[in-house]
């Protein structure tokens, strides 16, 4: 690289090259291209904003507050807000500041397991159904038929109640619930990649179909399901928050903002910000999720564009 | 031609998708470093023939020789090494979120062969692109460069056999005579074995030595290049093929017959 691309003009430049001159060149030069695209949609900015926000408050709580989330002050119980508490306390005394910014952690260990469980399990079993197609696909398809045929919280609530309450049963019930949308939207699109000539080309080459499936299939299908994934997300942090409400998530003192809200209710009308400030949370949080995923999709999503 | 002495022999081919008859009972034979024409309209089979000596299909019934040794419906590496297929739609064929370089590069790690490096640079050289092409995406490459990485990628393998499936006819007239010439070209310095179905009788005549005409799954005539530039066919049906390839002629199509 030569010294003219240590300047922000010269990175461009190197980006934007028409004929890049190394691997790494050509894949930094197709992300920069989809983060100019990305760039463009003003809500989807605002969207990542809300999302890297709330990896900041989460890997940041220590510094932001200098309370426990679990420390309780009776005499101060249900104290309005105010300069020195500023979302006031909750029916045990604790500070509703400290606990929403505590349960950030939790928000996002449940966005990111339910992730990565879901995810690959919707992938692998949707491509492979689409790829092999036959009794195979008949097989898989009904099983995912069935996991869709349950209304999801119903579902995740009878899988919550076999495994036991607890914010990990809470995440396993809806992972279990979440994969089958995944598996269709990942069949699909290897139905109608299948057949192409690329995909002929390298069985041409000598392939083997599990190379066919990670290194073609996948990273076509991949986009989408990035995209179903976080508009997803805000559901599954609905889902989790409901669980919690219904207290088969997170069990107290956790300072999840579902089981909040819970303990919040009884108190709504004389002491609002014991049950608002944390659904204010959640409603941001999902909102972050959904302006980041449609922002995404123009990005992501080959048929939008 | 003996089926024995040939690089390629098919025998009694038939293909069969659920009730369509696709081909019906197509046997011909290909020697080495001969360049061999299939043609016929469209739905005639051509490229259905092709695609099973490829290995595409599994559909297949009769006889397939490549190098003297019969291959069955799944093919080992060795028949990979042996014949290599350029597609009719280089829009189609390149995957569109590899490099030119990925794309290379796969049939060289599949097969375990060393040197990657230099096998890239040098069959991007041989199509006639550049080192600049080398870590380009499909869509930042024209028709007849997508079609050139194409028949680069059934290169590097070297193949003794190129199955060529329209290899020029989704491209713009300069540029196929580009990609023809670079066909004439690699055969002439590496004594390749072609397979070229098509439509274009112009396309035959310029790469081809000899040729079938096919219609309805079934071959109705082989002639030579020179019969065909002689405009001397045996069979009413070529004779027919040969007046729809000179433009439209409304003379012709009102005289336009079904032959089966």
């Amino acid at each position: 690289m030569t010294t003219a691309a240590h300047t922000p003009e010269g990175w461009r430049e190197w980006l934007n090259a028409a004929a890049p001159r190394s691997r790494a060149q050509a894949r930094l030069g197709q992300a920069y291209q989809s983060w100019r695209g990305f760039r463009r949609n003003p809500l989807a900015i605002v969207g990542l904003c809300i999302i890297l926000g709330l990896l900041l408050v989460a890997a940041l709580a220590p510094v932001l507050t200098n309370q426990s989330p679990f420390a309780q002050e009776l005499a101060e119980r249900l104290r309005a807000p105010d300069g020195e508490h500023w979302f006031g306390m909750d029916e045990l005394g604790r500070d509703i500041f400290t606990r929403i910014i505590y349960g950030a952690r939790i928000t996002l260990m449940i966005v990111v397991l339910v992730a990565i469980i879901v995810a690959p399990v919707g992938l692998i079993v949707g491509t492979t159904a689409g790829y092999f197609g036959g009794w195979f696909d008949v097989v898989l398809m009904r099983v995912t038929d069935i996991f869709l045929a349950f209304p999801r919280l119903i579902l995740a609530l009878a899988f919550v109640s076999a495994l036991g309450p607890g914010i990990e049963n809470a995440v396993i019930a809806i992972a279990l619930t979440a994969w089958p949308p995944y598996a269709r939207i990942a069949r699909a699109e290897t139905l109608t990649i299948r057949n192409a000539d690329f995909i002929s080309a390298a069985r041409m080459s000598g392939a083997s179909s599990l190379r066919i499936l990670f290194s073609h299939v996948i990273p076509l299908c991949l986009s989408s399901v990035i995209v179903r994934v976080t508009l997803d997300m805000a559901g599954i942090i609905l889902i989790a928050a409901g669980l919690g409400f219904l207290g088969l998530g997170a069990q107290p003192p956790s300072p999840e903002w579902g089981a909040m809200i819970a303990s919040g209710r009884k108190f709504l009308l004389d002491q609002w910000w014991v049950a608002t400030l944390p659904g204010l949370a959640i409603c941001t949080v999902s909102l972050g999720f959904n302006l980041l995923g449609d922002g995404l999709r123009d990005v992501l999503d080959p048929k939008q564009q | 031609m003996s089926a024995d002495a040939a690089m390629l022999a098919v025998e009694d081919l038939h293909v069969r998708f659920g009730d369509v008859h696709a081909v019906r009972g197509v046997s011909f034979a290909v020697g080495g470093g001969e360049s061999f024409g299939i043609v016929g309209e469209s739905g005639s089979g051509k490229t259905t023939v092709l695609r099973a000596v490829a290995g595409l299909y599994d559909e297949w019934t009769g006889t397939i020789r490549v190098a003297g040794r019969v291959v069955g419906k799944s093919r080992d590496r060795a028949f990979r090494k042996l014949a290599q297929m350029v597609f009719q739609d280089p829009y189609g064929s390149l995957h569109p979120r590899h490099t030119v370089d990925r794309v290379l590069a796969e049939p060289l790690a599949i097969h375990g062969q060393g040197d990657a490096e230099a096998r890239i640079e040098a069959s991007l050289q041989a199509v006639g692109l550049g080192p600049e092409f080398r870590f380009r995406y499909p869509h930042q490459l024209s028709g007849g460069q997508r079609q050139r990485v194409a028949i680069a990628r059934a290169l590097i393998l070297e193949p003794r056999v190129m199955l060529l499936d329209e290899p020029t006819s989704s491209l713009d007239v300069s540029v196929q005579a580009e990609i023809l010439n670079l066909l004439s070209r690699l055969r002439a310095e590496r004594g390749l074995t072609y397979i070229l179905v098509t439509h274009n009788l112009a396309v035959v005549a310029h790469l081809c030595g000899r040729l079938v005409v096919m219609n309805q799954g079934r071959i109705v005539e082989a002639m030579t290049v020179e019969q065909l530039r002689a405009r001397a066919p045996r069979e009413a049906y070529t004779r027919q093929l040969l007046r729809a390839s000179m433009g439209y002629d409304r003379e012709a199509a009102r005289g336009l017959e079904t032959f089966d």
